[in-house]
């Protein structure tokens, strides 16, 4: 809005223009920024700027850009979406800088997520997870009546809140080794705490562990920068869960 | 025309399953033998790719994104609706059905609703078995909300996060089958033409968005699952990406377009900003369960703290025009409400365009916590973007673009009219007529996926050879040298205006000319206007880079240009209707109170559009809607 106070932005933006080239940072001014604005919407003033100058714009993932696709991705001032709690970078509003800030802004980095283009980095690896085991194996049509598999409202409760992973990776981009632990710990702690999930508990942990592993992902030392970086909040218990079901599992 | 939906005949309650006994069979060993491509991840095609995998059919899905798991199904909030009857409340197939024909505004067809009403019930059972965390009570059974446009409670939900549940266990059964090797997922690739041959759908043409690269594939069965249109508004709450493009190339190659003009506006969005806004955010209708909508009584009152406003000035509009539906009123009818508030300068926030929806009665009844629980995430989703507390003081909300009823036209067995293409979910035109019940879209994209299409498409494949993949037809060659070649022209205009500028603008048009209220002048209006600014697109766009890498402006060019083409047909169809209905409202057809007019002695049909040149009028082909269950009535919540 016209009344609002208009802030000039700094940025320090990742470019690369795709996976075998160097890359480097580049230094841009925005302007008239106000506090309504998203952070995507911040981005999408720069790139205007810049289409109108010749230039190529800055590639990055969006969809929905309301928080729930997973699809955006970008590392903000060295926080994965930006650092405010329970927010992806979509939902992180310019309210949150000041005139004149100075924001980096750099892609994942993991191995196991070559970079694309720019901001954009490639996440197949997290797909290879979930198809190593992270389903039931029902078929469609003749399973029973929803209200045969009675599930008391705690235990129905804690595997929704695994299931609020929205497969963005910014756990694998915030952590030192590059775990994939609290992405795969959440899909792994859904099903094996619901009845449905439990008769391919012990196949499903090994199989999913094992793909985690090829995919290049690194392993746990008990950061928690993943559960700091979790747009959703998901806790680093679920990691505790799948260590355990592991375990058990070789048993 | 008139077009034949090959809907059953006899009682409807038999008609689903003597039409499946009736359907041809492709026998196991058989199944193999052929392809099938699968265009959309969401709901209804990642439902249909993984149970056509497991039947032992090779599929190929196709999805924009990244992943799989990313569609826009995933955003949907509130519900799904299913005829279980668990709360004792009244409810039955046959009220589902009758509440959908109604809700749609009598613009559906009997046969494909009842179907729906019929196999909700076997969606929510398999969602279950597919670990999706469905609310429960403490007694451990599935726990059921209330939604706009019934009288019975037949919601079931996950939290604020119904459809990303719904959608991650359809991508769970789909990554289970890709696994299987019976799907493969190809990401990152947007459909850019339908390849038709001899008159049969059997192929597409995709763009590679990562290399740039245009490739081909062939199959016996291509089935288009792409979602809505709404993005024809610009801002609506549609993902960026959505489109109308894989609709509007079949289209072009002759699928007909059925009732466009029927677009759903949501009445509970949160109102726009500023004109940097990309999108539109909903808010669930879920939250009418609690919340109520008002605005003051005196305009002089609109820019007070609502806080401030005294119980007795403020206008609880829906509770006093529709006592028995109250707040939740179905959403044509809460988002004309709300318009007729603002018209009437008494709406709130900047510009005045908004009204309130306040919690405050609800939390004096069951606690701050009770409503945390059932719709915390909404809560803090409004307060990220508004800097606002909705427990403390009401929310502002507008109505935005939402859902399309209108798109592909379809027979009952969801194959258009050129054979061997399927359309399924919100791409098609089949069961929500004029308007869409909440809680109905997520009901109906896994009732296509899991339950329609696994049999019907059968019924097609057995009556023809399989093909193979091969793409070497001559068909196949024109439809990459055409894709090129819009490409290289979309790349070699180097105009001056961005295609946001572009887009904007159309949308602009649309929303003010073709939005919540139509007339026959304002339609004329765009007539005349969006051929022009299709014209200056053409001269002045300007797209950087090349087509031979990944290029996000070169996507939204040409998803731009395709939007310049559809709106025309969009004005075109509500212009040839005259009457209101549904989410389509004709000022010049109302009653004296503002209630939409239907015209059901000259409109009760589906009119489907044949595509006759980019600017050519195309020909209107019509369905008759014949309601021999559900009785012609006028559409009544008061």
């Amino acid at each position: 809005m016209s009344d609002h106070k208009t802030m000039t932005i700094n940025l320090v933006v990742w470019r690369q223009k795709n996976a075998n080239d160097p890359g480097k940072y580049e230094n841009y001014t925005v302007k008239g920024i106000t506090e309504h604005h998203s952070f995507l919407e911040m981005m999408d003033v720069l790139n205007e700027d810049l289409i109108k100058a010749g230039k190529d714009p800055v590639a990055f993932d969006h969809d929905c850009r309301e928080g729930i696709c997973g699809m955006c991705s970008q590392v903000v001032n060295g926080m994965p979406h930006g650092g405010q709690d329970r927010t992806t970078v979509c939902q992180l509003h310019m309210r949150k800088f000041h005139d004149g800030d100075t924001i980096y802004i750099d892609p994942w980095r993991a191995k196991a997520f070559p970079i694309v283009k720019d901001l954009v980095v490639d996440r197949a690896a997290l797909d290879s997870i979930i198809q190593a085991g992270g389903y039931t194996s029902c078929h469609t049509g003749g399973v029973p009546d929803g209200n045969a598999i009675l599930i008391a409202k705690p235990v129905a409760d804690e595997a929704m809140d695994a299931a609020e992973c929205i497969g963005c990776g910014a756990c694998v981009a915030g952590c030192p080794n590059s775990a994939a632990m609290l992405f795969t710990g959440a899909k792994v702690s859904q099903l094996a705490v619901l009845p449905q999930g439990k008769t391919e508990a012990k196949q499903r942990v090994i199989n999913m562990v094992n793909a985690m592993k090829e995919c290049g992902f690194g392993n746990c030392t008990n950061h928690y920068e993943c559960q700091v970086s979790c747009p959703k909040g998901i806790n680093v218990k679920f990691i505790a869960r799948m260590n355990r079901e592991y375990l058990k599992a070789q048993f | 025309m008139i077009l034949d939906g090959k809907c059953p005949t006899g009682p409807i309650q038999q008609s689903w399953d003597k039409h499946r006994f009736d359907l041809k069979l492709v026998n196991p060993a058989n199944k193999r033998k052929y392809n099938i491509i699968m265009v959309g991840t969401g709901l209804a095609g990642g439902a249909a790719a993984a149970s056509l995998g497991e039947l032992g059919y090779n599929v190929m899905a196709f999805c924009y994104q990244d992943s799989p798991r990313r569609a826009h199904s995933i955003a949907a909030q509130g519900g799904i609706n299913a005829a279980k009857a668990y709360p004792n409340d009244g409810d039955s197939i046959y009220r589902l059905f009758y509440d959908t024909i109604k809700g749609g505004d009598f613009r559906a067809r009997e046969a494909d609703v009842w179907r729906l009403a019929q196999v909700s019930n076997n969606i929510i059972d398999q969602c279950v078995a597919q670990g999706v965390p469905f609310a429960r009570d403490y007694a451990g059974y599935l726990d059921n909300r209330s939604f706009g446009g019934a009288q019975v409670s037949r919601t079931f939900y996950a939290r604020g996060q119904t459809g990303q549940q719904l959608l991650l266990g359809a991508y769970s059964a789909l990554s289970r089958q890709i696994k299987a090797g019976t799907v493969k997922m190809y990401n990152r690739r947007e459909m850019l033409d339908l390849v038709v041959v001899d008159g049969v759908a059997k192929g597409i043409t995709v763009r590679n968005l990562v290399t740039g690269e245009i490739e081909c594939y062939a199959a016996d069965a291509v089935c288009l699952a792409t979602g809505g249109y709404v993005n024809v508004f610009y801002l609506s709450t549609n993902a960026m990406g959505c489109s109308v493009t894989a609709q509007w190339v079949a289209h072009k190659k002759g699928a007909y377009f059925a009732n466009p003009c029927y677009t759903q506006i949501h009445p509970t969005c949160i109102p726009q900003a500023g004109d940097y806004q990309s999108k539109l955010t909903l808010m669930s209708e879920s939250l009418r369960n609690d919340g109520r909508c008002w605005v003051p009584k005196k305009k002089e009152d609109c820019g007070k703290h609502p806080n401030e406003i005294a119980e007795a000035d403020r206008d609880y509009y829906l509770e006093r025009k529709y006592p028995s539906f109250g707040n939740l009123a179905p959403r044509d009818i809460a988002s004309r409400a709300a318009k007729e508030q603002c018209d009437d300068s008494r709406g709130v926030g900047p510009g005045g365009r908004g009204v309130y929806l306040d919690f405050s009665s609800a939390i004096n009844r069951v606690g701050e916590d009770t409503i945390r629980e059932r719709y915390g995430n909404l809560f803090e989703m409004y307060e990220k973007i508004t800097d606002e507390n909705g427990y403390k003081r009401p929310m502002r909300m507008y109505p935005a673009p939402h859902y399309s009823m209108g798109g592909l036209w379809v027979d009952y067995n969801l194959m258009s009219n050129i054979p061997g293409l399927f359309v399924l979910g919100e791409a098609n035109f089949s069961v929500h007529g004029a308007n869409r019940l909440g809680a109905s879209a997520l009901m109906q994209g896994l009732a296509d996926g899991y339950f329609v299409i696994p049999y019907t498409i059968g019924g097609y494949l057995a009556g023809v050879k399989p093909s193979g993949t091969s793409t070497d037809a001559a068909e196949f060659k024109k439809s990459v040298e055409d894709v090129n070649a819009t490409n290289n022209k979309l790349l070699n205009v180097n105009g001056k205006k961005t295609v946001t500028e572009f887009m904007r603008e159309l949308g602009g048009l649309m929303w003010e000319n073709c939005g919540m209220a139509r007339s026959d002048a304002s339609l004329k209006e765009n007539l005349k206007k969006i051929p022009a600014l299709r014209e200056e697109f053409w001269k002045n766009v300007k797209v950087t880079g090349t087509g031979a890498e990944f290029n996000q402006q070169l996507e939204n060019a040409g998803r731009t240009a395709d939007f310049l083409e559809f709106a025309e047909l969009m004005c075109r169809d509500a212009l040839h209707r005259e009457e209101s209905c549904g989410g389509h409202f004709r000022t010049e057809h109302q009653y004296d109170d503002g209630e939409a007019k239907r015209d059901d002695a000259n409109f009760c049909y589906a009119g489907a559009w044949e595509f006759k040149g980019v600017n050519s009028e195309p020909e209107l082909h019509k369905e008759p809607l014949k309601f021999e269950n559900v009785h012609l009535a006028v559409r009544s919540y008061k």
